[in-house]
C-alpha cells in the first residue's frame, strides 16, 4: 500500500508533528533554556514513529514486547517529551516543567525519572550502542520487538557510532532501525558559505555511503515528507537480515522560518516576539500567561 | 609462615560465571576479544549462544551491556581493566551508573600482575575512579575463594557492580568457611600495636607482613576491606580505635583508593595520622610480579619494613611532643 499526502492517516500525522513542534516551542520558551533546532528537525519522524510505526502501550510503558525508541541525540529531548505526552504517557501540561528543578523532563532524557524512556542519553554516540544491546536482548529473549534509534548527523562524528555500526550487521540485527536526522548543522561546526552559515557535518550522500559500507540496509528519505517517512518506516520493519539505517534529509529548525537552517538556533532562548512569531507560524494561538495552558 | 598459593583468579572467574549461567538463563557474557586471556572462553564453550563477542570496541560493549540489561538479561562484561573501566568510563557513567542498570563489570588483569604489560595495561587508579562514581558498587576480592563468592553475590544483586580481578595465582587468605558480605570489612588478624588496612590481593601479603612484624615484637591488627563502595565506615573507625596507628596498603595508587577512603573516613570520624602504602602517584612498568612488588614496596617484607619505620617515626614524634 502506498500512502500519499491526501490520506487522512498522513494528515493526522502531519497535525501530530505540528503539535509536537508547538510543544517544543512552548517547553523551551517556558524553561528559557533548551535546544530548538534539533527537536524541530526531528518532529515529523517522531510523529511517524510514535503514532504510526511503533507498537507500544502508553498505559503500560514497560510492556516487555513493546517496540523501543532511544534518542541517541539526547539534547533533542523536548521533541521526544512532546511526542510521549501527546501519545498519552503523561499530561501535555507537564511539558511546561521541562528543565525545571524536580521535573521528570530533564534537560537530557533520564529513564530513572520518566516512564516511557527506554534509555538515558545525552553523551553523544551512546544511544546506538544501547540500541544494539536492546536488539540483541529482544532476539535472545525471542521477542518480536523492534528497536528504533535516532542519531544526529553531527553525532556521527563520535567513534562509538561506528563501533556499533561495525557490530550490528555481524549479529544480523534486522530488528534494529537507526534513523539519522540529517539536518546538516550542529552546534558550531566549520565555517562555510552558501545556503547555510556553517558547513554541514557530512556532505550529501556521504552518510548513506558510510552506513552502506558497514553492511547496513540504507534508505534515504525526505524527513519532512510524512507520506515518504511513513513509507520508509513501513519498509524498514520488514527485515532482510541486516540492520536498517534511514538517512532522513531534514532542515534544522523546521517549521519556524527564522530558525530554519541557522546553526545558532541549535540552542538559544527566544524573545517574546520570536516566541509569538514561532507560534503564529505553527498555527497556534499565543497564550499570554507564563504558565499558560498547553 | 607465609600464606599458601590459591588458584588463578581468572580461572575462578571463568568457572564461576559459567556455573552461575547454568542456573540463571539471564546471564550473558560480553567479551572484547580477550576471552582467551580472561578465561571468559570457558563460558563460550558451555553457553555459546549467550557468549557475545563485541570485538575490540569497548565503548560500544558497555553500551550494549546497558541495552541488554533493559531487556532483563544480566550482562557480565569482561576484558582487561584498562578497557573495561578506563576506556569506556563515560559509557559506564551515563548508561550504567546513572541508570542503575544491572551490569557486572569484571575488570581482569587488575593490579600489578598483568603479565609484564607495562603502563598502558597496568591500571593504578581503577578503585579511585569507580568508588568516586555514584551508584557503583566496587569490590576487590583478596583471593580465589573470595572472588568466587563476590561473583556469586554480584549475580544475585540487582544493580551495577565493578569486580576487580587479577590475572595470576595469588596467595589464599580464606578457607571454605569464609562468607563474603557486601559492604562489610573483615578483621583477619588481631593486634594492638598498629592497624593495617588493605584490600584486594594485597591483603594476603599484608597478613604475611603482620607475621614478619610479630617476629619483631609488633602485633598488627589487619582489616581487609573487599568492598570499597559501600565502605564499612564503622569497621574502619573501630579498627582505628583499637590500634590508633593506621597504615593502608593497596596494589594501586594511594590517591583516592583505599588510602583515600580511609583518610576521608577517619578525618571526619576519628582524626588519625594515616600512612598510605601503595603506588605514590606513578604509573607502572613492565617487570616480573616479584620485581614490581619490590619496586612499589608491596612485598610482605617491604610492607613490614615501612610499617616498622612509620611506627618508629610516630613514636619518636610522640616522645618529642611529650618533651615539649
Amino acid at each position: 500500500m502506498t500512502t500519499t499526502a491526501q490520506d487522512p492517516e498522513i494528515r493526522r500525522l502531519e497535525e501530530t508533528a505540528r503539535r509536537i513542534r508547538v510543544g517544543i516551542i512552548r517547553g523551551v520558551n517556558e524553561a528559557k533554556a533548551g535546544h530548538l533546532g534539533g527537536p524541530l528537525s526531528a518532529a515529523d519522524i517522531l510523529a511517524a514513529l510514535y503514532f504510526h510505526a511503533m507498537r507500544i502501550r502508553p498505559e503500560e510503558p514497560d510492556w516487555p514486547d513493546r517496540d523501543r525508541f532511544i534518542l541517541s541525540k539526547g539534547h533533542s529531548s523536548i521533541g521526544l517529551y512532546a511526542a510521549l505526552a501527546l501519545r498519552g504517557y503523561f499530561p501535555v501540561e507537564e511539558l511546561l516543567t521541562f528543565d525545571r528543578r524536580g521535573s521528570r523532563l530533564q534537560g537530557h532524557p533520564d529513564m530513572t525519572r520518566l516512564p516511557g524512556l527506554d534509555m538515558s542519553t545525552g553523551s553523544l554516540g551512546m544511544g546506538i550502542s544501547a540500541g544494539v544491546g536492546v536488539a540483541i536482548g529482544c532476539r535472545l529473549a525471542g521477542r518480536d520487538a523492534r528497536t528504533f534509534v535516532m542519531l544526529g548527523d553531527g553525532e556521527c562524528q563520535e567513534g562509538e557510532v561506528w563501533e556499533a555500526a561495525f557490530l550490528a550487521p555481524r549479529y544480523g540485527l534486522d530488528n534494529l532501525i537507526v534513523v539519522v536526522d540529517h539536518n546538516r548543522l550542529q552546534q558550531y561546526g566549520w565555517p562555510g558559505e552558501g545556503p547555510y552559515d556553517r558547513q554541514p557535518p557530512a556532505w550529501p550522500g556521504e552518510l548513506a555511503g558510510k552506513w552502506s559500507a558497514f553492511g547496513w540496509r540504507v534508505m534515504e528519505v525526505d524527513g519532512h515528507d510524512m507520506a515518504a517517512v511513513v513509507g520508509v518506516l513501513d519498509k524498514a520493519v520488514v527485515g532482510d537480515g541486516r540492520p536498517v539505517a534511514i538517512i532522513a534529509d531534514t532542515i534544522k529548525g523546521r517549521g519556524v522560518s527564522f530558525m530554519e537552517g541557522r546553526y545558532y538556533w541549535h540552542t538559544r532562548p527566544m524573545t517574546a516576539d520570536e516566541f509569538a512569531t514561532a507560534m503564529t507560524e505553527l498555527g497556534e494561538p499565543v497564550i499570554a500567561s507564563a504558565g499558560g495552558a498547553a | 609462615m607465609t600464606l599458601p598459593m590459591g588458584r588463578a583468579m581468572r580461572d575462578v572467574f571463568g568457572e564461576t560465571v559459567t556455573e552461575l549461567a547454568g542456573r540463571d538463563p539471564r546471564i550473558v557474557m560480553l567479551d572484547a576479544d580477550t576471552a582467551s586471556s580472561t578465561k571468559a572462553d570457558m563460558f563460550q564453550k558451555a553457553y555459546p549462544e549467550r557468549f557475545l563477542q563485541m570485538g575490540i570496541a569497548e565503548q560500544n560493549m558497555l553500551g550494549v551491556a546497558a541495552g541488554l540489561a533493559t531487556t532483563g538479561f544480566v550482562p557480565f562484561v569482561s576484558t582487561f581493566v584498562a578497557f573495561a573501566v578506563v576506556r569506556p568510563l563515560d559509557q559506564i557513567r551515563v548508561l550504567i551508573a546513572q541508570t542503575g542498570l544491572n551490569v557486572k563489570i569484571c575488570g581482569g588483569y587488575a593490579g600489578l600482575f598483568t603479565g609484564a604489560t607495562g603502563k598502558t595495561h597496568l591500571i593504578v587508579d581503577d578503585l579511585s575512579i569507580m568508588r568516586a562514581m555514584p551508584g557503583m558498587v566496587t569490590v576487590a576480592p583478596a583471593d580465589d575463594v573470595e572472588a568466587s563468592q563476590v561473583l556469586r553475590w554480584a549475580a544475585s544483586y540487582n544493580g551495577p557492580v565493578y569486580v576487580r580481578l587479577v590475572r595470576d595465582a595469588t596467595q589464599r587468605l580464606f578457607d571454605d568457611t569464609y562468607a563474603f558480605a557486601p559492604g562489610r570489612a573483615v578483621v583477619v588478624r588481631s593486634g594492638r600495636d598498629v592497624t593495617l588496612i588493605s584490600t584486594g590481593t594485597q591483603t594476603p601479603r599484608v597478613v604475611d607482613a603482620a607475621e614478619f612484624l610479630a617476629a619483631r615484637g609488633i602485633e598488627a591488627h589487619v582489616l581487609h576491606v573487599p568492598t570499597l563502595k559501600p565502605l564499612d565506615v564503622e569497621a574502619i573507625v573501630a579498627a582505628a580505635e583499637r590500634a590508633p596507628m593506621v597504615v593502608t596498603v593497596e596494589e594501586g595508587t594511594v590517591i583516592g583508593g583505599l588510602g583515600g577512603a580511609v583518610a576521608e573516613t577517619l578525618s571526619e570520624r576519628r582524626p588519625t595520622v594515616v600512612k598510605r602504602i601503595g603506588l605514590q602517584d606513578v604509573y607502572g612498568e613492565s617487570a616480573s610480579n616479584d620485581q614490581l612488588l619490590e619496586l612499589y614496596g608491596l612485598s610482605a617484607v617491604r610492607v613490614a619494613d615501612q610499617v616498622q619505620a612509620f611506627l618508629e617515626t610516630r613514636n619518636s614524634a610522640g616522645h618529642a611532643s611529650h618533651a615539649d
